[in-house]
């Protein structure tokens, strides 16, 4: 018994913060800036250079702050390569793609744990495995598949690949929430004679607005960053989404690291706008959807 | 009620718009790649039946042998990295102030496109103006290395980004594994006396050990198919020495115009993902999906 108290006196001590503990956590801490600071490092010196002429890079020190801020770097590209025009595709391309998947994610997802229907099990598994399906594996048949009916070159082309593709992860997403969502309130409208449609769009697809808003955000980074897609299956300058069309720009502009710095950060500001203000919902929708790599 | 949601037309309209989609854009492209596989076939012209023969000179093409051992590399080395990523999910979950900002500023590369990182890492390495060979000269090295330019090195060079984008994305997983652990547990064995490393070993990486098998899957699946980072960065130069599965199979078909033997090697690639998912899962089996509430 007198041992016993003793450990147990003992361990509770060393929980409290002494020298050595608030030593390790210093270590530990440590660790963590350090990996955080390699994690934005890159980013910091992109934004940098951005801002600077060719002069500035080659000559100063790489971390030097840019004195001079030059913004006409960004008004530059943004009309003279083409960029606003990549920039609007990908928005509405991005947000299209978005919207139909979402919805149609949801209706699947409602039938599937709602609705009382054979085979709902293995229409699920086909969506899953789908999510195990590398996307390079389809693209050779897709491009002739799209040719032939007349929709290479055609940004049809990018919005049903890229429902398809998001469709298995949001559902996956989108079935945990429906799984849990309370069914009281749908079995008393269909008591009062409320149909199927009217009680999904009025009841239902309101209640899962946060889960919505998870999914759409997800899909929407997906689409934003799509690159292999639109590389193969676009030519033309017009419907080339900002992946690809920064990738071409570069091509061609490859000496002027300003011009490229503010081409790259005019592709990635979106994203970590969005980020600054959603980084919840977009860290529990990545947990949540992990399967996706 | 069940009269109600069991309503076949209704069912119909919710799933088969999606369903048809995937089928036609996921699953039907899958039995083409094999098919064409089977053909030799420039894309455009007739295809000829040429039975196993793409899939028999697959066989015996060393260059298809070096992409493959190039992809089990970033496999072998995305792996190992696994264990990098626990450890910091460790300390950032073991009571760190701020743990939350941590795990989102490491989250931050993986949510921008891979082109603009691409492009970011090609500035980065650049050989003379480059962030890192800049560091390396004022640090007294002279004569930094070219670093994508050279066949000895340039694979490992790729790596770096490519575990630089994922790095957070696993922390974030094995971080939220980890909360999930219910503090009592460690508190019980502090009681007993047992030290930060034991309680790491003995009791978190028991409890994790499902999410860790999930992420297994992730890495290596994902790394066996990778292409983006590569595709910018070199297109699998100079002269192959970082051409991988997939980047071989979209030159084949897209630059050499060879769609049959680009079908088989996309068939091939898509064969050995699943095999190794269905691998690892069965070693490692007993549950399908993890929630990570």
């Amino acid at each position: 018994m007198v041992t016993g108290n003793v450990r147990i006196r003992n361990a509770l001590s060393e929980s409290k913060p002494g020298i050595g503990t608030k030593l390790g956590f210093s270590v530990l801490y440590a660790v963590l800036i350090v990996v955080a600071a390699l994690q934005l490092f890159p980013l910091v010196w992109l934004l940098f250079f951005s801002l600077k002429n060719n002069q500035e890079v080659f000559n100063l020190p790489p971390l030097s702050l840019p004195m001079n801020p030059r913004w006409e770097n960004y008004e530059k590209v943004w009309s003279a390569g083409n960029i606003d025009v990549y920039f609007f595709n990908s928005v509405w391309i991005t947000v299209s793609a978005t919207v139909i998947t979402v919805m149609l994610g949801s209706l699947v997802t409602y039938a599937v744990t709602r609705m009382k229907w054979k085979g709902s099990s293995l229409v699920l598994g086909l969506f899953m495995v789908a999510m195990m399906i590398p996307v390079h594996s389809t693209l050779i048949p897709l491009f002739s598949l799209f040719n032939k009916v007349g929709l290479t070159d055609h940004p049809l082309s990018l919005i049903l690949s890229y429902v398809a593709f998001n469709m298995p992860i949001t559902i996956m997403i989108l079935l945990g929430f429906y799984y849990a969502l309370p069914r009281e309130v749908e079995e008393a409208a269909i008591i009062d004679g409320c149909s199927v449609n009217r009680m999904f769009f009025r009841i239902v697809f309101p209640m899962t607005s946060s889960v919505l808003a998870t999914t759409a955000i997800i899909n929407m980074i997906y689409n934003w960053n799509e690159f292999i897609f639109v590389n193969t299956f676009i030519s033309s300058d017009s419907y080339k989404t900002l992946t690809v069309g920064v990738q071409n720009f570069i091509g061609q502009y490859t000496t002027d690291w300003g011009a490229i710095g503010a081409t790259l950060m005019i592709s990635i500001l979106p994203i970590l706008i969005t980020f600054l203000f959603l980084s919840n919902r977009i860290v529990e929708g990545i947990a949540a959807g992990s399967v996706k790599g | 009620m069940d009269k109600v949601l069991s309503n076949k037309k209704i069912i119909a309209l919710y799933v088969l718009p999606s369903l048809l989609l995937i089928l036609a854009i996921v699953y039907i492209p899958i039995v083409l790649t094999a098919y064409y596989g089977l053909n030799e076939w420039n894309g455009i012209g007739a295809m000829t039946f040429v039975g196993v023969d793409n899939y028999l000179a697959l066989f015996k093409d060393t260059t298809f042998w070096n992409s493959a051992w190039h992809s089990l590399l970033l496999a072998v080395f995305s792996g190992i990295s696994l264990l990098l990523y626990l450890i910091v999910a460790m300390v950032l979950a073991a009571r760190i102030k701020g743990a939350n900002l941590f795990r989102k500023i490491y989250l931050i590369p993986m949510l921008l496109s891979s082109v603009a990182i691409a492009q970011l890492w090609l500035k980065i390495y650049h050989p003379t103006n480059g962030v890192l060979n800049s560091m390396l000269e004022s640090l007294g090295f002279a004569n930094p290395p070219a670093w994508l330019a050279e066949s000895s090195i340039v694979l490992f060079a790729l790596f770096i980004p490519i575990l630089w984008q994922y790095a957070g994305f696993y922390i974030l997983i094995y971080y939220a594994a980890l909360k999930n652990i219910p503090a009592s547990l460690e508190e019980a064995a502090k009681i007993d006396g047992a030290n930060a490393l034991q309680i790491a070993w003995k009791i978190k990486l028991p409890l994790v050990m499902e999410v860790i098998k999930v992420t297994i899957v992730l890495a290596v699946v994902g790394s066996l198919k990778y292409f983006d980072l590569i595709f910018v960065m070199t297109d699998g130069g100079p002269n192959g020495a970082s051409e991988v599965m997939a980047s071989y199979m979209y030159h084949e078909a897209f630059r050499a115009y060879d769609f049959g033997y680009g079908s088989a090697i996309g068939f091939f690639l898509l064969v050995i993902c699943l095999a190794v998912t269905w691998v690892i899962r069965k070693l490692t089996a007993s549950k399908d999906t993890i929630q990570y509430s």
